[in-house]
């Protein structure tokens, strides 16, 4: 008997685990950034740069780059050349994260929140729009966009 | 953009309710036409690359043709759709005093056919419901929109107006952030408009067919990954009528034709 509820713990365990794939992990804002990495570990640059050209990650629908191999780049916000030197890695972290916090306004979207959102599209809801590790990688990329 | 806010304050100031900050003043409305590039001007304009024409002359076929129980065509009714639909379509959504709500042309069409014709009704963007429909609102090309100034209409121009306004989906965007605040820049490589409804039922390039403006409001939906309305939701109702009274004075063009 105690065995089997030890079993049926368990299993409660790894069903609430596989449930909450979509929480947020825990961040801290320290000043106007997140200074700690949200996975615990650097980000890739290379596949950063790859997420920041992809259509699904939305960023080129708004902004434009130093990516000369695009057509498609928007004008709706700030061309991201330079990024890395006007930003720290911790202030991108944050603006990626929750950009309204520093403009409640702004049309850019808040990417690692998974609530406060109305009316969200069946296939979206309670999910954030990157993962931690997907803004990790982002991060690592902006940061390499110096003049 | 600040120079129009400064346009669209002093208006308020001068003329009243009529329009709230951001909107954008009667002079400065500009049809989706004004964004595109002269070869899709040039489709557009000309009656024989217009490939919204052949829905248009397949309406003309069904505006004549005998349905449903009763054995009526729309023509035993209306006559000569040149004269008798002559600008209807520019003050569409209209009130419906039976319903006491606005009911759009499709949703008109759908009525005829129900109360009138004992027919079934056609599907949302079927092809003789758009052809119909597009027959009809051709024959308002040229004339200025009229729609929502019945004072009836109101509750349901302002619930349109709020949707307009209202953020939404997950990228937590609003029409008004796009059509209102960003008109003339590029989202991707595309133009952003001013969303003004004037072309409905229109041919769009990316559709490779008719479309109406419900399917253009829901694609923008699921563009910020926005649960859309359904079709012929009292929510879709309310935004075409608000567009269509934000529109006001600008020319129809149906059938248009877009990128
Ligand atoms: C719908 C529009 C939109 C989208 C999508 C968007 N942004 Fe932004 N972004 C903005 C706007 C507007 C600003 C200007 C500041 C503000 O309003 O917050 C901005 C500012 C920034 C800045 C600071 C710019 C600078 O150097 O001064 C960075 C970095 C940035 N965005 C990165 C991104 C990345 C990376 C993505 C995708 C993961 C993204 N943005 C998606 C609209 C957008
Ligand atoms: C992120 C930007 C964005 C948002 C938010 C947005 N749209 Fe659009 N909308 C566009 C783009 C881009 C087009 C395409 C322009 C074109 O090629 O016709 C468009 C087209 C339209 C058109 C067609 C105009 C024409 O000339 O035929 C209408 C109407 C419209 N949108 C209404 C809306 C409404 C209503 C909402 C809110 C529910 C909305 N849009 C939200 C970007 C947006």
């Amino acid at each position: 008997m105690a065995r089997a509820s030890v079993h049926i713990a368990a299993l409660i365990a790894s069903l609430a685990c596989s449930a909450s794939a979509d929480e947020l992990v825990p961040y801290k804002i320290v000043g106007d950034g997140i200074p700690q990495s949200l996975t615990g570990a650097p980000g890739d640059a290379a596949r950063g740069r790859t997420l920041v050209l992809a259509r699904t990650t939305t960023c080129i629908l708004c902004h434009s780059g130093p990516f000369p191999e695009t057509r498609f780049q928007g004008d709706l916000a700030p061309d991201l050349t330079g990024a890395g030197n006007r930003w720290t890695a911790s202030q991108l972290r944050l603006r990626l994260v929750d950009a309204a916090r520093f403009n409640p306004d702004t049309i850019m979207p808040s990417y690692y929140r998974n609530d406060g959102v109305a009316r969200v599209g069946r296939n979206f809801a309670g999910k954030p729009i990157l993962s931690a590790a997907e803004i990790e990688d982002i991060v690592a990329f902006l940061a390499t966009l110096r003049d | 953009m600040i120079v129009w806010r400064a346009i669209a304050a002093a208006i308020l100031l001068v003329t009243g309710p009529a329009l709230l900050a951001g909107e954008i003043p009667p002079d400065a409305r500009r049809s989706g036409y004004s964004f595109m590039g002269p070869d899709t001007r040039a489709m557009q304009d000309d009656d024989t690359s217009n490939p919204g024409m052949l829905f248009v002359l397949d309406g003309e076929a069904l505006w004549g043709k005998k349905m449903g129980d009763a054995g009526k065509a729309c023509a035993d009714c209306h006559g000569d759709a040149r004269s008798s639909m002559r600008s209807v379509a520019a003050r569409y959504p209209a009130f419906d005093k039976t319903l006491a709500r606005p009911v759009t042309l499709d949703q008109r069409i759908n009525l005829c056919r129900a109360n009138h014709q004992q027919a079934t009704p056609l599907p949302y963007e079927s092809r003789d419901l758009l052809a119909l429909s597009a027959y009809v609102a051709h024959q308002s090309r040229g004339i200025p929109i009229t729609a929502g100034d019945d004072p009836q209409l109101k509750p349901f121009v302002d619930q349109g107006r709020d949707l307009f306004m209202q953020r939404e989906g997950q990228l937590n965007l609003a029409c008004t952030n796009c059509h209102d605040d960003n008109f003339d820049k590029r989202l991707a490589g595309a133009p952003v408009t001013q969303a003004q409804p004037t072309g409905y039922p229109l041919y769009r390039l990316e559709w490779q067919t008719l479309g109406s403006i419900e399917r253009r409001l829901r694609s923008c939906m699921s563009g910020v990954r926005a649960q859309a309305y359904d079709y012929g939701s009292p929510e879709l109702v309310a935004l075409e009528l608000y567009l269509m009274s934000r529109a006001r004075g600008l020319p129809m063009e149906t059938p248009a034709v877009r990128p």
